[in-house]
C-alpha cells in the first residue's frame, strides 16, 4: 500500500516588544519571579486591557513578511479555559478575523521548490508559567500577557523534511523582520505539529495525531518521520489510527502515547467586549512594508547572481539579518565576495559558537574584516598570517595598524629575498644533491629554511618561485 | 419547560467552570437556565433585516497605547493578596496535567 501523509504545524513566535499586548507591564527574560505583573495582568476585577501597538504593527508586519493579506477589520476574541497559568480563565486571541491569511512560503527540499501555503496567523496573549512540584504547583505571571503570533500552515507539508524546511523559511523571514528572536532554545518560537497518513487515492484525511515536546527543528522532523512510519504500519496491519497526543522521546527518537483525545475542545470563543475593533489603514501597512528589510530569498538570489556565491554560501550567510547584513557592508567596502562569504562562515562563525555570542554582541565590525580582507587580497598579509590579524578584529583592533605595529608585513620582494635564498642553498649542499636526484621533498626542506630565516614572513608564492629557477640553474 | 437546554448541556458548561452540581441542583438549574435562555430569545423577535452583524456594542474604534514599558510595582501588594505564595510564586494545589501548554 502506498500513502501520502499530511502535515499541519501550528507556530508560536513571541515578539520583542517593550511592553505586554494589553498591559503597560515590561516584556523581559530574567526579571524576578512575578516582578513584571500588574493589576491587569493578573485579572483583577475591573481593570480594561488596552491594545499595544507596537503588536498590531508586528503583526501586519509578520502578515507581509509571510505573503499574508492583512486582514483590515480585525478584532480580538475570548477563547475560555480554566488553568492556573490564565488568571482570567480566559485568554485574549483572535478567531474569526485574524489579522493576516492566505500567506504562503517558499521551500527547497533537494532543490524542489514548493509553495506553502499559511491558512492563517492571530496575535494573542502568552499565559504564565507552572512549577509542579509534588503537593503544590508554583505560578509565575511575568509571561502572562507576552505577545504572540500563531502562525497555521495550510496542509500542504507533504514530508517531514518539508516540515523542517517551512520552519526554517518562516523562521529566516521573521528574524529578518525584527519583530522576534525566533529561537526555539530559548522558547521564542514553539512549534506544535499533527500528522495523519492516508492510502494514496483516499480523500478524505487519516486520523492526525498530535506530538509534544519538540524542542528543534531537528526533532520535529525526526518526531514526524517516526509518527509517519508508524501511522503506516497501523493502517497496513488493518488498525485505526486513533485521535492522540503522543511525546517525543529526544533518547529513543520514538513518539510515546500521552492521551487520547475524547470529543472536540470546547472554548466558547466570543468577540472580546472589553478592546475596541481595528481598523487598520492602507496607509499604515504601506508604512510598514515599506520599512520591511529585503527578505532573505530576495539576497539569496542577488548573493548568487551578481556576487558569484555558490546557493550553499548564500544560504549560510542568510541565516540571519546581522549575519546578512554585515556580509553586505564587509562587501561594500570592496572586499572580495567569496572572502567575505568564506570568513563568516569559517573563523566568525567559530568563534561565535566558541564564545555563545551573537553576531552583533561582537566587536568585529565589517570595516575591519574588509580592512583584513582586502590586505590579503593586495598580498600584504598571508592567509596564514590572517589568523593573527583575525583574532585582533575580534578584539575590535584595526587590521592595518595591527600589522604594522606587529611587522606581520609578508615579504614578496625578490631583491630582498634571493640573497636569502641563496645563502640557505649554500648551507644545504645535500638538498640541491637530493633534488638533482629526483627527491621532491627537498624542495619542502628548502621552503621551511628560508621561512625560518624569514620568521615566516616570506611570500611562499615567489619562495618557490625564486628556489625552483635557482634550483634548476 | 421549554427544553431550550438539556440537563446533560447544563452539566457540561458546569464541568467546563470546573464546578460540580448535585441531582438536586440539576434538576433546579435547568429549567432556571431554560427561562433565562427563553428571555434572550425575546432578541429574535427584533427585525433585523438589513442590520450589519458587528462584533461590539461600542462604536469607539483603533483604541491603542504606545508600545511603552511602564512597572507598576505591584507584585509585592499582589502576592499579598494571592491565597497563598511562596518564594515569589503564586502558591496552587498541585496542577494533574492533562494540558502542559495551553495555548
Amino acid at each position: 500500500m502506498n500513502f501520502e501523509t499530511t502535515i499541519g504545524l501550528e507556530v508560536h513566535i513571541e515578539l520583542k516588544t517593550h511592553s505586554k499586548i494589553f498591559s503597560p507591564s515590561p516584556v523581559a527574560y530574567g526579571a524576578e519571579t512575578n516582578a513584571n505583573t500588574n493589576v491587569i495582568d493578573w485579572g483583577y476585577p475591573g481593570v480594561l486591557p488596552t491594545t499595544n501597538k507596537g503588536v498590531v504593527a508586528d503583526g501586519i508586519i509578520a502578515a507581509l513578511a509571510l505573503h499574508a493579506t492583512v486582514e483590515q477589520h480585525t478584532h480580538f476574541d475570548r477563547k475560555n479555559y480554566f488553568y492556573p497559568d490564565n488568571p482570567k480563565a480566559y485568554q485574549i486571541t483572535q478567531s474569526d478575523k485574524p489579522i493576516g491569511h492566505d500567506g504562503w512560503v517558499e521551500v527547497d527540499v533537494d532543490g524542489v521548490k514548493k509553495k506553502i501555503g499559511i491558512s492563517e496567523m492571530h496575535i494573542e496573549e502568552d499565559a504564565g508559567k507552572n512549577t509542579h512540584e509534588r503537593d503544590y504547583s508554583y505560578v509565575d505571571l511575568n509571561r502572562q500577557g507576552t505577545p504572540l503570533i500563531e502562525i497555521v500552515s495550510k496542509p500542504d507539508i507533504a514530508s517531514p523534511a518539508e516540515a523542517y524546511a517551512y520552519l526554517e523559511a518562516l523562521r529566516q523571514r521573521i528574524q529578518f523582520t525584527g519583530i522576534s528572536d525566533v529561537k526555539m532554545e530559548e522558547g521564542s518560537m514553539r512549534v506544535d505539529v499533527n500528522i495523519s497518513v492516508r492510502p494514496v487515492g483516499q480523500e478524505k484525511f487519516g486520523t492526525k495525531t498530535e506530538l509534544k515536546n519538540l524542542n528543534s527543528f531537528n526533532y520535529v522532523q525526526r518526531g514526524l518521520e517516526y509518527e509517519e512510519k508508524r501511522q503506516q504500519q497501523v493502517l497496513m496491519s488493518g488498525g485505526a489510527v486513533q485521535q492522540e497526543t503522543r511525546r517525543f522521546d529526544e533518547k529513543t527518537g520514538e513518539t510515546i502515547l500521552m492521551r487520547v483525545k475524547a470529543g472536540a475542545d470546547d472554548y466558547r470563543y466570543f468577540p472580546e467586549p472589553d478592546l475596541p475593533a481595528l481598523n487598520i489603514s492602507d496607509e499604515w501597512i504601506k508604512e510598514l512594508g515599506d520599512a520591511m528589510p529585503e527578505m532573505p530569498t530576495k539576497r539569496r538570489e542577488r548573493y548568487v547572481n551578481e556576487l558569484g556565491l555558490t546557493d550553499y554560501d548564500a544560504m549560510v550567510i542568510t541565516q540571519t539579518k546581522e549575519m546578512s547584513d554585515f556580509f553586505d557592508a564587509t562587501v561594500a567596502l570592496k572586499a572580495d565576495p567569496k572572502m567575505a562569504a568564506n570568513y563568516l562562515q569559517g573563523d566568525v562563525n567559530a568563534f561565535l559558537n566558541d564564545n555563545h555570542v551573537d553576531l552583533q554582541a561582537t566587536k568585529l565590525t565589517p570595516a575591519n574584516l574588509a580592512g583584513m580582507i582586502n590586505l590579503i587580497s593586495d598580498g600584504t598579509i598571508s592567509s596564514k598570517m590572517a589568523k593573527k590579524v583575525f583574532k585582533a578584529i575580534t578584539n575590535g583592533e584595526e587590521p592595518k595598524a595591527f600589522v604594522e605595529a606587529h611587522g606581520l608585513v609578508q615579504l614578496s620582494d625578490p631583491a630582498k629575498l634571493q640573497p636569502i635564498i641563496d645563502d640557505v642553498l649554500d648551507a644545504n649542499p645535500q638538498s640541491i644533491e637530493d633534488f638533482n636526484n629526483g627527491k621532491k621533498r627537498a624542495v619542502g626542506y628548502l621552503v621551511g629554511q628560508i621561512m625560518k630565516q624569514t620568521h615566516g614572513q616570506a611570500n611562499p608564492q615567489v619562495v618557490n618561485q625564486l628556489l625552483m629557477t635557482a634550483l634548476k640553474q | 419547560m421549554a427544553n431550550r437546554i438539556t440537563r446533560e448541556q447544563v452539566q457540561h458548561v458546569a464541568g467546563l467552570a470546573k464546578l460540580e452540581f448535585t441531582d438536586a441542583q440539576l434538576d433546579a438549574f435547568t429549567p432556571q437556565l431554560d427561562d433565562i435562555i427563553g428571555l434572550f430569545e425575546t432578541l429574535s423577535e427584533v427585525d433585523t433585516t438589513g442590520v450589519e452583524a458587528t462584533s461590539s456594542v461600542s462604536d469607539q474604534l483603533n483604541v491603542m497605547r504606545e508600545d511603552v514599558a511602564d512597572n507598576w510595582g505591584q507584585s509585592e501588594a499582589l502576592l499579598k493578596n494571592a491565597p497563598d505564595a511562596a518564594r515569589g510564586f503564586i502558591k496552587v494545589p498541585a496542577i494533574i496535567d492533562e494540558s502542559e501548554d495551553n495555548e
